[in-house]
């Protein structure tokens, strides 16, 4: 089946496979490896890119479903040259080590950034929550590093979510 | 220092294993046994061929042709003999993913399959004394009469600690691309801990000269052990690009990935400690029972770590192995030491209670001379300043030894100590420094950085050797064709190749142009020395009292490992060694199928591993310590030595919260609420 959709900003037409994921349609298709087969199941978040603005698991997402659709994937969030302020602040307090998961923790936090809203451990449900350490891990949660990274990557979101 | 490769890991360009981009590529996809004893009867491939895309079946029906002597989980087809459920018996070839896995879903297997016996017992009648342990530790040791230490002792702990089979589980799968040249070489893109070794393994599986084999690893996704050794997927892919006369691809899926690469096994570990009426040891015996499979024999050194670590005039260790119908256990993040540790240092910690002593205070009292197994001199040994300043660091001195008294609402609240330690080795490594062009110098070794950090902190070790600043210095790593170089394990990387690479600067700063070293020489003279690092973990539990549930909001390593060489990376390892250790202790499991084989929660939906709301504050400090004996960068190892201690940490703050001590790894609510029932 032939689709378009927009990726970092491009369009791209692709003649897919109706069993193809987002994910492999991303990486098998369009050369883009940024986003990450960890589970293929929507159990590891290092698939993570941003659907329209949101993030989602693109290995559970049918590459036809997508048809029309805007993504950015880790390799679409820089501007240029110059790394957007996540990616800066992950070099800046090693909050990675292997870089498996890195690309679906950058996605995954560019969008939390931008949601509204309380999530599980938000005392007042009616204000929209600062950012703190604990909130961060919450949001977080759906994206597995299994070096053990963590303490370093709140940090770093933490620094951005300033 | 930041990473040196982080630009391309943030901006998704860096490449790993399944990700080069490759003309012409295909796909392999496994078929697992579906039985775990017994022979493949017949493959019947028909209706797979007739799938879209599909190039080949491979199976034990017309076996693609490897040399004898190939390692019993990597002859693939060569027998029809069925080792263990989930082994492969067979792959499809396609032209996509898709039709890869489609086809593999319609392969017929029959079976004649055999009774099976998967679960691992202390009184199996099966279990024998192994030659060594991994990887070539004496079976047993013996020093001094237990019985007369255990009888003469004021008091008495005798204790069975059990582990489950645990899996490494990196975040990047098991992964290969193979292409063979018109010239039959063979290039493999394989998510290898170490190239060389891979190069090795597959050049002898295929009966190549190694000169005709090549491995690349730039990046790698994560192994912790699983990615040690060669796995099925490199020789799969291998083999397949030969009968197809195309590059294959072979990705593992998660849940393939419990089955056939590698696991920690499951261990049964009794230990009997006796002590005087001032808690100095009068005798110490640690017994560990412990799986492998039919395939191959993977003892793992398990008691290890208690021949070096108290004095006590009666030493015994011994290590038993059964072979059950399972997959061959392998490297997991320390090997040995990390379940060993475990039970011993729980072990000690209810003796510390028996003795009605504080528990870094026995330790302290036990702390030996010389190593008490061998007698050998420690190169350096600093756990009692390790328990130290961890105790000062946390606030030990204040701490209420009573168990189950502190309550904060529905939370019981606990704290717990252990002690980690890990073998400070190192291994032969080459290495090659020159100058180039624009005067920067460039430093080859077949290293790998697994996520170690190993590429910062070698252009470190490079810049310092050279007296020149880091960004002078370029570091080439993860390709065969390199300087050969031992794998990225047994926290050994960085001193073996570090060894080699200062040894290769050192000459060409004399030499002027190139500097080439082998460190074989060097190592083998290397001094008889217990060497080791050493550390302390101390831990904050909040136990549920009404849901079980067990929060970590403190956890605390204090570690004398050597100079570290990068301070930032070197942080990262630790934290990084010590949330696996949370994991290990609060809910990493996987479970052992005893009806049909195999196990049972083959994914990360199922498998618990710690997620970013488990681990609010963990925290890694050192001692300044400088061992000169072990090599040119006085550095040890660190790789390892953040799991070592970690869950017996969290045990032992389990029993301090809830007054219940459980033996039985992982600490899972329904264990902590059972004795209510």
């Amino acid at each position: 089946m032939e689709i378009t959709l927009q990726v970092n900003g491009k369009p791209r037409t692709v003649d897919v496979d109706p069993r193809m994921s987002l994910l492999d349609l991303l990486r098998e298709r369009l050369g883009l490896i940024g986003a990450k087969k960890g589970c293929d199941h929507g159990q590891c978040g290092a698939c993570t890119v941003l659907i329209d603005g949101r993030r989602a698991l693109s290995c559970l997402a049918l590459g036809v479903a997508v048809d029309g659709s805007e993504v950015t994937t880790v390799e679409g969030l820089a501007n240029g040259d110059e790394l957007h302020p996540l990616q800066a602040a992950f070099i800046e307090h090693d909050a990675f080590q292997c870089g498996y998961c890195t690309p679906g923790q950058l996605c995954s936090a560019a969008g939390m950034l931008g949601e509204p809203g309380p999530s599980a451990v938000t005392e007042d449900i009616l204000v929209d929550p600062d950012l703190t350490p604990e909130e961060i891990r919450e949001r977080m949660s759906g994206n597995l590093c299994r070096c053990g990274a963590y303490v370093n990557i709140v940090s770093a979101i933490s620094e951005v979510a300033r | 220092m930041n990473r040196i490769e982080g630009r391309v890991k943030v901006t998704g360009l860096a490449t790993y294993a399944a990700e080069y981009p490759v003309e012409d590529v295909t796909y392999a996809f496994p078929v697992q046994s579906q039985i775990a004893k017994g022979r493949v009867r017949h493959v019947d491939a028909q209706d797979a061929l007739a799938m879209p895309g599909v190039l080949a079946v491979l199976s034990g029906e017309d076996p693609p042709p490897l040399a004898s002597g190939a390692d019993g989980e990597l002859a693939l087809f060569q027998s029809r003999e069925v080792a263990y459920r989930g082994q492969i018996v067979a792959a499809v070839v396609a032209d996509t993913y898709e039709n890869a896995r489609a086809a593999a879903a319609v392969v017929r297997v029959d079976y004649d399959s055999d009774d099976h016996d998967v679960s691992l017992r202390a009184d199996h009648p099966g279990l024998y004394k192994p030659d060594h342990v991994n990887p070539a530790y004496p079976t047993d040791s013996e020093k001094g009469d237990i019985e007369a230490g255990l009888a003469e002792a004021a008091t008495v702990v005798d204790v069975v600690y059990e582990t489950p089979v645990l899996h490494n589980n990196p975040m990047e799968p098991h992964a290969a691309l193979a292409c063979w040249d018109d010239e039959g070489g063979l290039l493999v893109y394989d998510t290898a801990q170490g190239t060389t070794l891979s190069r090795d393994t597959l050049a002898q599986v295929f009966g190549l000269p190694k000169e005709r084999v090549r491995v690349v690893s730039r990046h790698v996704g994560g192994g912790f052990g699983s990615k040690g050794t060669t796995r099925p997927q490199a020789v799969l892919a291998a083999m397949a690009a030969r009968v197809v006369g195309r590059p294959v691809k072979i990705v593992l899926t998660r849940q393939q990935m419990f089955d056939v690469t590698g696991y920690r096994t499951p261990t049964i570990q009794r230990l009997r400690l006796g002590a005087d009426a001032q808690g100095r040891l009068t005798a110490l015996e640690h017994v560990a029972y412990e799986q492998t499979s039919t395939l191959e024999e993977f003892a793992e050194q398990t008691a290890t770590p208690t021949r070096i670590m108290y004095a006590t005039p009666a030493l015994r260790t011994a290590h038993r192995l059964v072979r059950l119908d399972v997959a061959t256990p392998s490297w997991m993040r320390a090997p040995g030491e990390c379940p060993g540790m475990y039970a011993l240092e729980s072990a000690m910690d209810e003796l510390a209670y028996a003795l009605g002593m504080d528990p870094v205070e026995l330790r302290v009292v036990n702390e030996p001379e010389t190593e008490p197994d061998s007698g050998l001199p420690f190169s350096s040994r600093n756990l009692v300043g390790c328990l130290r300043e961890g105790a000062r660091r946390f606030g030990w001195e204040h701490r209420d030894p009573t168990p189950g008294v502190r309550r904060d609402g529905e939370w019981l609240i606990g704290t717990g100590v252990a002690a980690s330690t890990y073998p400070a080795r190192r291994r032969p490594s080459k290495a090659r420094a020159v100058v180039e062009d624009d005067g920067d110098f460039l430093v080859q070794v077949a290293a790998a950085d697994i996520g170690t950090g190993a590429r910062t902190a070698l252009t470190r070790i490079a810049a310092e050797a050279l007296g020149v600043a880091p960004e002078r210095v370029h570091v080439e790593l993860g390709d065969s064709d390199l300087p050969e170089a031992p794998v990225a394990g047994g926290s050994m990387g960085t001193a073996s190749w570090g060894s080699a690479i200062v040894r290769a600067c050192e000459e060409l700063k004399s030499d002027g142009k190139e500097g080439l070293a082998d460190t074989t020489e060097e190592v083998r003279g290397d001094a008889a020395f217990s060497r080791h690092a050493f550390g302390a973990q101390f831990v904050e539990v909040r136990v549920s009292s009404v849901t079980g549930e067990v929060r970590v909001p403190r956890l605390l390593g204090v570690f004398a490992a050597g100079r570290i060489v990068d301070p930032k990376l070197a942080r990262s390892q630790f934290i990084g060694g010590m949330t696996m250790g949370m994991g290990m202790g609060l809910m990493e499991e996987t479970l052992t199928d005893e009806e049909f084989g195999g196990f049972l929660r083959r994914d990360l939906a199922q498998y618990h591993v710690p997620a970013c709301a488990d681990v609010p504050d963990v925290e890694a400090v050192w001692l300044d310590e400088r061992d000169a004996e072990l090599n040119p960068m006085a550095s040890k190892g660190i790789g390892e030595i953040g799991i070592v201690g970690t869950a017996a940490a969290i045990g032992n703050a389990v029993y301090h919260a809830t007054g219940h001590r459980v033996r039985e790894l992982p600490i899972t609510p329904d264990k902590i609420l059972m004795p209510r029932f």
